[in-house]
């Protein structure tokens, strides 16, 4: 199982909500047939202003992003229910989301689907990290580490939720438990 | 404990839960739109390679109402759609909604006024906006689609951390004009985006107690737009008489109670008498002005309706400032009432004709505009002032357009004028 992943870093600030993730206009893509997951991917993010956000998370023509670490302020993830959030990050190829805080729907339907690692930290990351630094987030040693600025941070350690993130969301967690029969 | 915890503990077969424990608490209602249709996906998933059917836990207990995207905008939804009936055909789901104007409407008004929420339930669904099911004293909050799918099977929720609650106590009377939608508008204002994320806003206060089911399921559909994982009102008279004239219940109720001690984490005391009409502004919910801090504004579209503020005495107050005048020409007004039955009920009370005959454009229950995929769009650069519930950046299917909330006296005074209008000016 990974615990480590290293990569450039895409900075969000406060109260990202669920229309900047995913715009409501994607969500009858249905992300259990593959070839509409994958385009759930192109869309990661897209709802971010332009005029705040040059940088764009995913490229225009790409279907997975550059960087495998968001970096978030307050309240990532506020708004609705929908899971197609953390679904249309995790296909782009988010892993981890390090935010001061998360919307509580957001976090658990992050650890249900499995798409990626809601990790919270206290620091306040994105007022310290740009968009393109490079850090490495070590998930057993609860750390994220960026070398270029000599800093080391400590997160919030993952708990229960990290075992079903682990084994690839609720579902096959469940089935690795014996919850549901093999 | 808390009216959250007591019905917690309850549901999970438990004498005594506190913040912070684990529980699995049974479900006695499941609900969900055309999400279904994703749901329905995963429920599939968890029965992939076994020997025996999908079956859902209690058909009875699961309610699906199409609401999002009705009538279907594209093809694609219309198939959604299509295999979402099928299955609730198949599984027989008597609290199937389909798009039809009787009994349709948006989930978050149809579940109240068939009485399919009680006080004490356990209520989810697949729509952040199921807290507003707390108005009828039941705990009901918002889960993801894979969360769902095994509730579907399972019949209870899992791993539900038991949130803490903080206790909001209102007192004093409203000054004319201003309403519950400012109310909730304000706390949010007060608290933040993320001021009661992770808990409980329980309801408390003689404001509350002589607030109708309408307006508090104003207060509890709002509650998610200060992160709570719910909101809730202990049931009372109001509660039981709602239940039984508006919702043709018959069955004896279980009008459950916080304890006389139970801890909360804070108290909130807001005082209604001194309220102002509030005013959310772009592009957060918690960016909650006084109306005279932006009267004058111009708009371009005007929405009365949503889950929030499309119910009977809110396309009322809008009727009587409306009736006899014109919709400025500048400014488009959309109607969507909450449900098939309001649309009935707002037509017999000649709400609707007052709407029309202004120059409003009336259209079918629905989330319409507020999700802005379906109609109502805005154009580049425009605003819309809307009785909806979020504002947030693009919600009205133009990232480059600005939404601002508002009651639903404040959006009719305001299309007239085709700018922000406090309704006590001509009024």
């Amino acid at each position: 199982m990974e615990s480590v992943f290293s990569g450039p870093v895409y900075v969000v600030r406060d109260n990202i909500d669920t229309d900047q993730i995913i715009p409501a206009q994607y969500l009858n893509l249905v992300p259990t047939i593959p070839e509409e997951y994958e385009k759930l991917g192109a869309y990661a993010l897209c709802g971010l202003p332009e005029s705040l956000y040059s940088m764009r998370y995913v490229d225009s023509g790409e279907l997975d992003s550059r960087y495998p670490i968001v970096v978030a302020g307050r309240n990532f993830g506020c708004g609705s229910s929908r899971e197609h959030a953390p679904i249309a990050l995790g296909s782009a190829g988010c892993k981890v989301v390090l935010a001061e805080s998360f919307a509580r729907i957001f976090f658990r339907n992050s650890v249900a689907t499995g798409e990626l690692y809601p990790c919270e930290c206290v620091d306040r990351l994105c007022d310290v990290l740009k968009t393109g630094d490079v850090v490495k987030v070590d998930l057993d040693a609860t750390t994220v580490t960026a070398q270029n600025l000599g800093k080391v941070w400590k997160f919030k350690a993952l708990g229960d939720v990290r075992p079903v993130v682990d084994a690839g969301g609720l579902f096959n967690y469940a089935r690795k438990t014996g919850m549901i029969p093999k | 404990m808390t009216l959250a915890e007591k019905i917690l503990a309850r549901a999970s077969g438990v004498p005594y839960v506190k913040p912070g424990d684990v529980v699995e608490p049974r479900v006695d209602l499941a609900m969900s739109h055309e999400n279904a249709a994703l749901v329905l996906h995963q429920f599939h998933e968890i029965f992939k390679g076994l020997a025996f059917e999908p079956q859902l836990w209690d058909p009875s207990k699961v309610a699906i109402i199409f609401d999002h995207r009705v009538p279907a905008e594209s093809p694609k939804t219309a198939s959604n759609q299509k295999r979402v009936r099928e299955f609730a055909s198949w599984q027989a789901i008597s609290k199937f909604h389909d798009i039809r104007g009787d009994t349709g409407g948006i989930c978050h008004q149809v579940l109240p006024e068939n009485g399919y929420v009680r006080p004490g339930q356990v209520v989810v669904g697949t729509d952040s906006h199921t807290t507003s099911h707390g108005a009828l004293g039941a705990l009901a909050f918002g889960i993801g689609a894979t969360e769902m799918a095994s509730v579907w099977s399972l019949g209870r929720a899992l791993n539900v951390e038991v949130p803490a609650t903080i206790k909001v106590v209102v007192s004093g009377k409203f000054k004319p004009f201003v309403g519950p939608k400012d109310l909730i508008l304000h706390l949010i204002g007060k608290i933040t985006a993320q001021g009661a994320n992770f808990k409980v806003l329980e309801f408390h206060g003689p404001t509350i107690r002589t607030m109708s089911t309408s307006g508090r399921l104003v207060l509890c559909n709002m509650s998610v737009e200060a992160g709570a994982t719910a909101g809730i009102v202990p049931a009372d008279a109001e509660t039981a008489r709602y239940l039984k004239e508006e919702a043709g219940v018959t069955e004896a109720l279980d009008l459950v109670s916080p304890d006389a001690d139970a801890t909360y984490e804070a108290v909130i005391e807001i005082d209604a008498s001194g309220l102002e009409p509030q005013i959310a502004c772009p592009h957060t919910v918690d960016n909650v002005k006084p109306i005279t801090a932006v009267a004058g504004k111009p708009i371009h579209q005007v929405v009365i309706g949503s889950c929030t503020n499309g119910r009977l005495d809110d396309l009322e107050v809008a009727a009587k400032i409306i009736r006899g005048k014109k919709v400025s020409s500048g400014t488009r007004m959309l109607v969507f009432p909450a449900s098939g039955r309001i649309y009935r009920q707002a037509l017999g009370k000649g709400y609707l004709g007052a709407f029309v005959q202004a120059g409003a454009v009336v259209m079918n229950p629905g989330c319409g505009p507020c999700l802005g995929v379906h109609e109502g769009a805005l154009g580049d650069g425009e605003v819309a002032l809307s009785t909806t519930n979020r504002n947030f950046k693009g919600r009205m299917g133009n990232p480059n357009s600005e939404v601002y909330l508002c009651s639903p006296a404040v959006a009719a005074a305001s299309a007239l004028k085709g700018v922000i209008t406090d309704p006590r000016e001509d009024h």
